[in-house]
């Protein structure tokens, strides 16, 4: 398959940008998307031109290194991937592909598709944890938990942070990605003792990295690689106004 | 000189050795340990568990990974489950069995003092896991839920959906992060590891490269903890991350740190077959799908029906028929045998024969689809985004790929490697898989590793060392950031033709033929011709794009490729000097009349661990005698 590409060329963050348009020609429908990258790429090298720069590791959808906006959309079409699970079959041979890095304020170009979600750590660091030790933890079996309450707090957890979710979102809100942490640990006994503290802090480091805010349209949603859903937004809502109105 | 290593095996009956020997160890006291500073390379299980343990006791800890967050290792990755024997299941589980399996499924090349630790420590985890809130599997009663996993006859693997080392690794990220916030740990990502500082024979410190600005970096400490994977990415197609390397330990291993056991290398029976040579990396699909799907293949060689065609009585299967005791689930390297064996002899399925099929048709006829669902479902729709096959109605096909390394740094019951100084944990090191690791046991081994071995031991070895005050203005960090910079430059200045990745494919299409799954002495020989013919072109003919000092993706690419270069020839050496054949290291002049493994215990019942003498030179070898006193090591049998 051949396909044209407009991929996003920057070279720091202070740099301006443009869109540099290259030819992807004789592409396997089975390559994936970022394999269609590494062909571009081995082309270019071997010219001695600078390859396109993305991030990209566990290329099996994990690892939440990967995503960029392929034709307007966080990881391109189809639902529930990321971009190393997009497979060229699913565009036109020929087509005009649009590659370009998430935007966002808090994540600023590192080069090309290349982004800083360092600001997602910070997030993390503020709460995004139980406060154990290692060595004090009491025997596993001791405290039950419901099925039902253990499989929703894993539909929750499996948010890779990759970004996706920001990018989607007009506000750039980083709603999903907290709400999806802490609805993980709220919805778990383990989680309970620190949830009011946990949920104000890590709501204050989002908005201090400088995020915007969420207007309740769900573009976050549609494009979540791991399919979170918003109700956990709901749920981070109702921790946030609990740990605010009720005081113990 | 050749010299036998010691171990440090504390003395005393195997199941007391290590709660009497952490007893007994010294300690640092609580308010000296901020004084001391410690380097914890690599954030998957092992480096995560022991930076935030580590920053949780009061040390100073700098934290370092190449991705831009801790949170990406590639222990992310791991699917199916970590082993631990709580017997919740009442099936007769037991320390003293984990230990067993974990010994026989290592084909005897592990040490027994090590694996029986882990084994005992495998119950803490769990407890440590919960207790961070990792979602484990549940029963409608509440309590934990286990399945069934390769080289065991109970069922004591504890599972998260199909991301159990996702969940646990985001555990250990939080406790980490947690640490970062209370100042204890201090992260620096996006930085690769380029060289070991020793000092008057100490481990004091590393130089890596910043890949944002191409910086180097060097920074000093008391201890130098390396937690940064494996090798497997020597084949250039593996189930690894793209960026998983040998960089780090070989670097160290440059600087004097042994190399133990190279040529052990897992091949993984259940991995999506290679279907280009446009290919990247190989998909696995968990060894948990073992548990209900059947491996089979058409009877007669050349059968191209659709494989719902193929009648019960015309299909193969073949790990039911040879193992009937464990049948599909074998452990890995048996498995992954017996799949090359009936696809060497034209019975393997799909485009170019390489595979064989993973039918899932009984399962759903017994448990619904449902059940199937909710177990693998995730694993399902990964096979479907890749392939665009329907594995609820057409059999999955599959076929071995390498997975994870046995091999590693060579270390002592400490976790310290021959340096004084250097820590090894997880993958990175050789420790306590022997010559073939059961599934299930690397997330177990590399949370044992970081939360329950490492912090108890590196304050035995603080206690003890008397470590000069130093600063990175010391000429041995200067001279190892001279070497990382000429390094550097060297590459750029090659200005060849051919790229990094047209090498890296290269070298590992020659070991995967020629040191695999299975190996020959002819082989191996030709290796030892080709491998540095090819090192010799690559720094002739590499093309390196762009500069050192930016952000350099090509860069960073070509240095691990002339590292895996280096290496490959010692795994290589490691393979002709073994002459038997255990666990993955399968020789195919040493085999049993039925073609399974024929270990030699009497020549080769050591732990081969390698000094390095310089590029292209011999090294040379040293010896850890493997010495077991309470299992009689025996042919495996599965039979």
């Amino acid at each position: 398959m051949d396909f044209i590409l407009k991929v996003w060329r920057q070279n720091g963050p202070d740099a301006p940008g443009r869109l540099v348009t290259y030819e992807a020609t004789n592409i396997p429908p089975e390559a994936s998307f970022l394999e269609m990258l590494d062909i571009v790429n081995a082309g270019l090298e071997a010219r001695g031109e600078d390859p396109i720069a993305f991030e990209h590791d566990c290329r099996e959808g994990i690892c939440g290194s990967c995503g960029m906006m392929i034709n307007g959309r966080p990881h391109g079409p189809g639902r529930g991937i990321t971009t190393c699970q997009l497979y060229m079959r699913q565009f036109k041979d020929g087509q005009t592909i649009v590659v370009e890095p998430w935007r966002a304020k808090a994540f600023p170009v590192i080069k090309d598709l290349v982004v800083d979600r360092s600001a997602f750590d910070r997030i993390i660091a503020a709460g995004g944890y139980i406060s154990i030790n290692t060595g004090s933890a009491p025997e596993a079996n001791s405290i039950l938990v419901p099925k039902e309450d253990a499989d929703l707090a894993m539909d929750a957890a499996a948010c890779i942070g990759c970004g996706a979710c920001v990018a989607a979102c007009k506000n750039a809100s980083a709603m999903l990605f907290v709400a999806a942490k802490v609805a993980h640990l709220a919805l778990l006994p383990q989680g309970k003792p620190e949830r009011r503290r946990r949920v104000l802090a890590m709501v204050a480091a989002m908005d201090a990295e400088g995020f915007g805010n969420c207007t309740n349209e769900g573009e976050c949603e549609a494009e979540c690689p791991k399919n979170i859903s918003i109700a956990h937004i709901a749920r981070l809502n109702r921790e946030y106004l609990r740990a605010k109105f009720f005081s113990r | 000189m050749d010299t036998t290593l010691d171990a440090k095996v504390p003395s005393g009956p195997l199941e007391r050795k290590w709660s009497d020997y952490k007893s007994t160890i010294k300690l640092v006291a609580p308010a000296n340990k901020r004084k001391y500073t410690l380097i914890v390379v690599g954030t998957g299980l092992a480096g995560a568990s022991a930076a935030a343990s580590l920053g949780e006791l009061g040390y100073n800890v700098l934290s370092f990974c190449f991705q831009d967050s801790p949170r990406r290792a590639h222990s992310i990755a791991a699917q199916g489950g970590i082993n631990a024997a709580k017997n919740y299941q009442n099936d007769g589980d037991s320390v003293w069995r984990l230990f067993y399996d974990t010994i026989k499924g290592g084909d005897y090349r592990s040490r027994e003092a090590n694996v029986y630790r882990l084994a005992e420590l495998s119950v803490n985890i769990i407890d440590q896991c919960v207790a961070q809130g990792v979602p484990f599997a549940r029963e409608y009663s509440g309590v934990l839920a286990n399945r069934s996993f390769g080289g065991a006859q109970v069922s004591r693997t504890f599972y998260a959906r199909g991301q159990t080392g996702q969940q646990l690794l985001l555990g250990a990220y939080g406790a980490l992060m947690r640490q970062v916030a209370a100042g204890r740990v201090r992260l620096f990502p996006r930085r690769e590891m380029l060289e070991l500082v020793v000092v008057d024979g100490v481990a004091r410190g590393i130089v890596v490269r910043n890949l944002v600005d191409g910086k180097l970096e060097s920074y000093v400490a008391d201890a130098v903890c390396l937690a940064t994977g494996g090798y497997s990415n020597v084949y250039f197609l593996s189930t690894n991350a793209k960026g998983c390397n040998v960089t780090a330990i070989w670097r160290a291993h440059r600087k004097g740190a042994f190399f133990a056991n190279p040529c052990f290398t897992q091949i993984h029976p259940t991995c999506i077959p290679v279907s280009g040579d446009y290919q990247s990396k190989l998909t696995l699909m968990s060894e948990s799908l073992r548990n209900d799907g059947r491996v089979w293949v058409p009877k007669q060689a050349g059968d191209r029906r659709h494989p719902n065609q193929i009648p019960e009585a015309e299909r193969d299967y073949f790990l039911e028929r040879k193992y009937p005791a464990y049948g599909n689930l074998v452990p890995r390297d048996v498995a992954s045998r017996s799949i090359k064996a009936v696809c060497d002899e034209g019975r393997g399925v799909g485009p170019g024969g390489r595979g064989v099929y993973l039918d899932f048709a009984d399962a759903i006829k017994r448990d619904g689809r449902a059940v199937i669902e909710q177990k693998y479902g995730n694993l399902f729709d990964m096979y479907y985004e890749i392939t665009g096959e329907n594995a609820y109605e057409v059999p999955m096909r599959i076929y071995p790929a390498p997975h994870y390394t046995m091999g590693g740094l060579w270390v002592d019951y400490n976790l310290m490697s021959n340096l004084p100084g250097l820590f090894v944990l997880g993958e990175a090191n050789f420790s306590d898989h022997g010559a073939n690791r059961l599934g299930a046991s690397a997330l177990m081994q590399g949370l044992a590793d970081g939360y329950f071995i490492l912090p108890v031991t590196i304050g035995g070895y603080l206690a003890d060392a008397r470590l000069p005050k130093l600063d990175t203005d010391h000429a041995a960090f200067k001279d190892a950031e001279r070497e990382a910079a000429a390094r550097i430059e060297k590459l750029l200045a090659v200005r060849g033709k051919r790229t990094v990745d047209s090498f890296h494919r290269e070298l590992g299409l020659l070991l995967w033929d020629k040191c695999g799954m299975s190996r020959n002495e002819t082989g191996l020989k030709e290796l030892l011709e080709q491998i540095p013919a090819l090192r010799e072109e690559f720094w002739r003919d590499v093309t390196v794009t762009g500069s050192a000092g930016t952000f350099n993706q090509v860069l960073e690419r070509a240095g691990r490729v002339a590292d895996f270069l280096e290496f490959a020839e010692l795994m290589v050496i490691d393979a002709l000097e073994r002459r038997e054949s255990c666990g993955a290291h399968f020789r195919e002049e040493y085999q049993t009349e039925d073609g399974e493994a024929l270990r030699n215990d009497d020549l080769y019942a050591y732990v081969a661990a390698w000094e390095f003498t310089g590029v292209g030179n011999r090294p040379i070898l040293h010896k850890e005698p493997l010495i077991f006193e309470y299992v009689k090591p025996t042919q495996r049998s599965y039979k």
